[in-house]
């Protein structure tokens, strides 16, 4: 799968942390698409918008309503770490749909680091605002005494599980969906079955698609969810 | 004898892989279960439909994590093991 490897983009040389790589040329793409959609967009505030100073409008309010919806009144605060985590994730996913991009986001090392800052950013929120009361996210007041220390202890393992989860359903997605479009254009050279191929590449690119706006949405509202949590401890 | 050995393992890394595969079928039973009952319910009463689409969301995402969980297994046995 040569689309996932990390190169270099000037010579041949090692890479280093400090080498410019194809994932810092489409993280840097992602982050100017970004700015240009955000700042170009609103630069009129014209009363009635121009097309992208709709697209930025519609994507601000959506998350914003998200947000409130999910994560409660108090959660707003947050608001512009989930807007920045979302609108990253979209415009990685999408651009790295375009043929010969690289996904950045395919790399469980790029989603880790996202799915790690918000699991320890949650945890510190929720200490902060609750102290050690926050442990009441473990110990479930309405479940029977006896059942309470089982309980906790599943609750435990799946708090811990869910950088795991978080990080890889998004890396997983988007590599699972690369390769499924690599093995049906492999199919494409053969003959008998090239314009199955062609087509079954056309539908899997809609879905994928849907698939990278579906995973930057996801991403998102579990970041509110897990706010949530840290917010409002008790079940 | 020790080149034997290597192959059974490598067989077995294989076929580990391939089981941890049906968890993705499981997933997406639960995923299927999860969509199907949210548009069973939508259809029911279309006007609360709209507010529910985060639960929905959620729902599926929790779902889902299982059967990444299979994946990583797969992967693991492919690539780490």
């Amino acid at each position: 799968m040569d689309q996932f490897l990390i190169k270099p983009l000037f010579g041949d040389g090692p890479v280093n942390w400090w080498t410019p790589t194809n994932a810092t040329l489409w993280m840097a793409l992602a982050i100017a698409c970004i700015a240009a959609l955000l700042v170009l967009g609103t630069r009129g505030r014209a009363v009635i918008p121009t097309r992208m100073q709709s697209i930025a409008e519609l994507a601000y309010g959506f998350i914003y309503k998200m947000v409130e919806d999910v994560a409660g009144k108090d959660g707003v605060k947050y608001f512009p770490y989930i807007m920045t985590l979302f609108m990253f994730i979209i415009f990685a996913n999408v651009l790295g749909l375009i043929p010969m991009a690289f996904t950045t986001t395919s790399h469980i090392a790029v989603t880790a680091v996202m799915a790690l800052a918000v699991f320890f950013s949650v945890t510190i929120i929720g200490f902060y605002k609750h102290g050690l009361g926050f442990l009441n996210i473990f110990w479930i007041a309405q479940a029977p005494l006896i059942l309470r220390p089982i309980l906790a202890f599943i609750e435990v393992i799946s708090y811990f599980v869910r950088p795991v989860s978080h990080s890889i359903r998004l890396a997983g997605n988007m590599m699972a969906g690369h390769a499924v479009i690599k093995v049906f254009a492999a199919f494409a050279a053969l003959l008998a079955i090239a314009p199955f191929s062609i087509l079954a590449i056309t539908a899997i690119y809609a879905l994928e698609l849907l698939v990278a706006v579906i995973q930057a949405y996801v991403f998102a509202i579990l970041t509110c969810v897990y706010l949530k949590d840290a917010l409002h401890p008790s079940h | 004898m020790e080149g034997d050995l290597i192959v059974l393992a490598d067989t077995g890394k294989y076929i580990g892989a391939g089981l941890a595969a049906i968890g993705s079928g499981a997933a997406a039973i639960g995923v299927g279960n999860v969509a199907g009952n949210f548009l069973a319910g939508a259809l029911r009463n279309p006007s609360a439909a709209g507010a529910q689409t985060a639960t929905l969301f959620i729902g599926i995402a929790f779902a889902e994590a299982l059967g990444i969980f299979a994946f990583l297994v797969a992967l693991l046995l492919m690539f780490a093991v």
